[in-house]
């Protein structure tokens, strides 16, 4: 399997309100310790469970922005498959989502400029209580 | 009455030296693994996944360098009269996929400084442009970030 949708997104019948596939996400310490090491970003928050909770008085370990805004590049991905290309990508790290949450990506297609063969999505990363933590927009070119 | 002064105000247009880079597919397949990738191709490292260049170029500092927190003091700011960092935002427009072998140059450049009235008070608002180019100046990424302080 290549991790992209079987059914590839189409200019002729895309409409807004259509949804991108959801997929949630729960990192752990380990998927966590990885990303820091790949960007070498050594901000306690994120390794140092101690200083997060007394120190910096958050309720765990913080999931790292950046992440998040992959994850969101990834819902689109996978929706558009071999169908296009990502032209624009935009998030905004709203609120704070820990180590042990679930987390949710997903979109929906807000509108469609069939004459330039392009989409603009809206994006979320949702918590199991529901808070968007961190929405986003893209825009899609579609090819054929 | 403001928290901006004209003395920060002036900071606007100013770059940090360019950094150029070397895209390896042990990397790319590094942050494919980290940010749990599905698509063969990203973790094949046979290119490279549209946040990577978060990664490449984050901000690579000596030990002595971090602040205790494990932070690295961005060069390329002032200091604020607010420093408690609120959230913050990406705007990334593609030109280019990145590819194992790609030689690319990043330019950071500090465009905005503003403030705006918040509920409890000032926030700052600044902006910082990343190009990111291949050797012959051809555009791959712009990625504008927006942080605010309050």
């Amino acid at each position: 399997m290549s991790g992209v949708s079987d059914r590839l997104p189409n200019l002729d019948t895309l409409k807004p309100g259509d949804e991108l596939p959801a997929r949630t996400h729960r990192p752990d310490n380990v998927q966590l310790f990885f990303y820091n090491a790949a960007l070498w970003n050594a901000h306690r928050i994120h390794y140092d469970l101690p200083y997060a909770t007394d120190v910096e008085g958050y309720p765990g370990l913080v999931i790292a922005g950046p992440l998040m805004g992959d994850w969101l590049g990834q819902c689109v991905e996978a929706w558009l498959g071999d169908g296009g290309a990502l032209v624009n990508l935009e998030y905004s790290n709203r609120g704070a989502a820990y180590i042990g949450e679930t987390l949710t990506a997903d979109g929906t297609v807000e509108s469609v400029d069939a004459a330039k063969g392009e989409a603009s999505l809206t994006l979320f990363i949702r918590n199991e209580a529901g808070d968007l933590i961190t929405p986003g927009r893209a825009l899609v070119r579609l090819h054929g | 009455m403001g928290v901006l002064t004209p003395e920060l105000t002036a900071n606007i247009g100013k770059a940090a030296p360019p950094r150029t880079e070397v895209v390896t597919r042990r990397d790319i397949r590094k942050y494919a693994i980290a940010t749990n990738q599905r698509q063969r191709k990203y973790l094949n490292g046979d290119e490279a996944p549209p946040l990577y260049h978060v990664a490449l170029f984050w901000d690579l500092v000596e030990l002595g360098e971090l602040t205790p927190d494990g932070v690295s003091v961005d060069a390329l700011l002032p200091r604020f009269p607010l420093e408690r960092a609120m959230a913050g935002g990406l705007n990334i427009t593609y030109h280019d996929r990145i590819r194992p072998g790609d030689v690319l140059v990043g330019e950071r450049t500090l465009t905005d400084i503003y403030e705006k009235e918040g509920r409890s008070g000032p926030l700052i608002f600044y902006e910082v442009v990343l190009e990111v180019r291949r050797e012959d100046g051809s555009p791959v990424i712009t990625e504008r970030t927006t942080r605010i302080l309050r």
